[in-house]
C-alpha cells in the first residue's frame, strides 16, 4: 500500500482522481452520443439503458472491491472510493432518466405504475433512493459532522450492490452467464465484510501482535 | 519442320495455383447455390413471390435492422448472438417431418417447401419484450402444407420443434443452457390454419438468413413473436395441447395462446404499448400503443368467440 501511495507525487494524486471521474464518464458521454446521432444499432434506448446499468454496476463493483484490494493484496486505492461511489450513483441516476424521458417519454402513469406494479423496478428504484444520501454525505463537511454515523450510513452500499444484482437478474427473461458473473462479483465482495474481522485478527497475529492499520469499513 | 511444338508460356501468364484453387472453390460454390446447396447468409437466394392482400402498407423495418437485432436463444442470449454465432449453421439440406395425426405422415425437403406458390407477406412482428418490426417475409399458407398430408378429425393442436445441432448452434453447447432444447411451440388447429399463418422461407425477397430462423419458420402475426419458431425440423398433429417453450420455463409470464394483447401486462413489463426498431437513435423511435392482436383483429378474433382472453393469455 505503502509503494502505491509512494509511486506518484502529491499532485498527480490529486489529479488521478480528478482523472477516474473524467474517464468514467466516457462509456455514458460515448453511448449518448451513439444513440444521439443514430448509431446504436436495433433498439438504441433500450441499448443506452443498458450501457448506463451495466456501468452502475461496474462501478458499484469497483467500490466495494477497493477494502478488500487492501486487506488482501496490499493495494491502497483508498482515494478512489468516492470517486467510483459517485461514480456508480451518476450511472443509477443516469439509467433512471434514460428510461424515464427517452424510454417513457415522461409519461408519470407508466412510470409510477411501473415502480409500483414490476418487483424488479422497484427494487430497482430502492436501489436509487438510498443511493441518493449516500451521494449527498460523500463530502468531507458531511464525514466530520456525521462521525462514527457516516460509518454506518454508508453500509447502506451493501444493501444497494445487492439490490442492483437482484434488479439486473430479474430484468432478463433468462438468467445467464452474464448476469451471473455480476452476482458472483457482488455476492463475493459482500461476502468479505463478515469474513474481514477473523482475516484482519489473524493477520495482526501473524505480523507478531503489531497494530497494522485501524479499521475501517 | 518439327510437327508439334510445345507452347512457350511466359511465367507471368501462369495463374498462380491458389488463384486456380479459389476459382474451382467459386465454382464449387456457385455450384452449390444452383442446386440450393450452399449455407451461409451470404449465399442468400433471390425468392420468387406474389403480393398478398394480406399485406400491410406500414413502412418496412430495415432489413440490417431485421436481421441482426433477434432472439434465436440457440445462439446465445444478446439480441446481436444469433448474427454474430450463426455462421456455422447449415440450413441446407434440410427436411421437415410432419407426422402425428394426418393420414399421409410425410417428409418434405426444402425443394419442396419452395415449390408451393410463394406470397410475399408484410406483416407486423411484435415481440414480447415490447418492441415491433415491419418485415417483408416470404411463405405460403401453413394450411397448404397440412392439406397434403390430410389431418385425421381427432387432430386439435399442431406441434412445433427446432433442430438441436450443439456444434453448429452454441447457445445449444456449453455451461449455461437458458432452455430446455429442443425449442418447442404449438397452435391450436383453427389457429394454424387461418390464412394468416405461413411458414416463411425468406425476408426481403430472399432466402431466410440463419439468424432468422432459416431455412423454415413458423409466422403468427396476431401473436408474440416467440411463438414463431425457427428452423423446423418436425411439424406433429395432436390431439392434446403440446408443450411451448416459453410456456413450460415461465407459465405465469408466457401463455400458451401468446396473443398480442395491450391489456395484458407481462408481469414484468407492460404490454399497453411498443417501440418500433429502426427509427433512428433516441428521439426518431415513437412509443406507439400496442393494439390487440397486433392489429389483426378483424382477421382473427372469431376463432376466439367467447374465450376469456385473460385467463388464456
Amino acid at each position: 500500500m505503502a509503494q502505491l501511495q509512494a509511486a506518484l507525487p502529491q499532485r498527480l494524486r490529486r489529479v488521478s482522481v480528478w482523472a477516474l471521474y473524467a474517464v468514467g464518464l466516457i462509456p455514458a458521454t460515448w453511448g449518448f452520443w451513439l444513440g444521439a446521432t443514430g448509431r446504436l444499432p436495433g433498439n438504441p434506448v433500450k441499448e443506452f439503458e443498458h450501457l448506463l446499468g451495466l456501468w452502475a454496476l461496474r462501478f458499484l463493483i469497483a467500490t466495494l472491491a477497493i477494502t478488500p484490494l487492501r486487506d488482501l493484496f496490499g493495494i491502497n486505492a483508498l482515494r478512489y472510493r468516492r470517486a467510483l461511489g459517485l461514480l456508480a450513483f451518476w450511472y443509477v441516476l443516469m439509467h433512471f432518466t434514460a428510461y424515464m424521458v427517452l424510454d417513457q417519454y415522461l409519461n408519470f402513469a407508466a412510470i409510477l405504475e411501473d415502480i409500483a406494479r414490476r418487483p424488479f423496478i422497484t427494487i430497482g428504484m430502492a436501489g436509487l433512493a438510498m443511493l441518493i444520501p449516500l451521494a449527498l454525505t460523500s463530502n468531507r463537511w458531511s464525514i466530520r459532522k456525521l462521525g462514527r454515523r457516516w460509518g454506518k450510513l454508508h453500509r447502506l452500499v451493501y444493501v444497494i450492490a445487492a439490490a442492483g444484482a437482484l434488479h439486473y437478474a430479474m430484468s432478463v427473461k433468462v438468467v445467464g452467464a452474464q448476469q451471473w458473473f455480476y452476482i458472483a462479483c457482488i455476492a463475493l465482495l459482500l461476502a468479505w465484510r463478515p469474513l474481514r474481522p477473523l482475516f484482519m485478527r489473524r493477520k495482526r497475529a501473524g505480523a507478531g501482535g503489531q497494530r497494522v492499520t485501524p479499521d475501517q469499513i | 519442320m518439327p510437327a508439334y511444338r510445345p507452347p512457350s508460356i511466359p511465367a507471368s501468364e501462369i495463374t498462380p495455383e491458389s488463384i486456380f484453387l479459389n476459382r474451382r472453390h467459386f465454382l464449387a460454390g456457385a455450384a452449390g447455390l444452383l442446386a440450393f446447396g450452399a449455407s451461409s447468409r451470404s449465399l442468400a437466394r433471390p425468392l420468387q413471390s406474389t403480393e398478398s392482400p394480406l399485406s400491410t402498407d406500414e413502412k418496412l423495418t430495415p432489413e440490417s435492422d431485421a436481421t441482426s437485432y433477434n432472439n434465436f436463444y440457440e445462439f446465445g442470449l444478446g439480441k446481436g448472438d444469433p448474427k454474430a454465432r450463426s455462421g456455422k449453421f447449415k440450413p441446407t439440406p434440410w427436411t421437415v417431418k410432419v407426422d402425428g395425426l394426418v393420414s399421409k405422415p410425410r417428409e418434405f425437403g426444402l425443394e419442396e417447401l419452395l415449390s408451393f406458390p410463394l406470397e410475399e407477406r408484410i406483416y407486423r412482428m411484435r415481440c414480447v419484450e415490447a418492441w415491433s418490426m415491419v418485415i417483408p417475409w416470404t411463405g405460403f399458407p401453413l394450411a397448404a402444407l397440412l392439406d397434403t398430408v390430410e389431418p385425421l378429425g381427432s387432430a386439435k393442436y399442431v406441434a412445433f420443434e427446432t433442430v438441436v445441432r450443439p456444434e453448429e448452434m452454441p447457445g445449444q453447447s456449453g455451461f449455461f443452457q437458458p432452455l430446455d432444447w429442443p425449442y418447442v411451440e404449438g397452435l391450436r388447429l383453427d389457429e394454424a390454419r387461418h390464412p394468416l399463418t405461413i411458414l416463411a422461407l425468406g425476408l426481403y425477397g430472399k432466402t431466410l438468413p440463419n439468424q432468422n430462423g432459416a431455412p423454415v419458420r413458423l409466422v403468427v402475426p396476431w401473436k408474440y413473436g416467440f411463438k414463431g419458431i425457427k428452423s423446423i425440423v418436425r411439424i406433429t398433429l395432436t390431439e392434446r395441447q403440446p408443450p411451448a417453450t416459453w410456456n413450460m420455463t415461465a407459465p405465469n409470464e408466457y401463455g400458451f395462446y401468446a396473443n398480442v394483447n395491450p391489456e395484458v401486462d407481462h408481469p414484468r413489463w407492460s404490454q399497453a404499448s411498443e417501440t418500433r426498431i429502426g427509427e433512428g437513435g433516441f428521439f426518431g423511435a415513437n412509443r406507439r400503443p400496442t393494439l390487440p392482436f397486433n392489429g389483426y383483429e378483424q382477421e382473427v378474433s372469431g376463432i376466439y368467440a367467447g374465450m376469456d382472453l385473460k385467463a388464456n393469455f
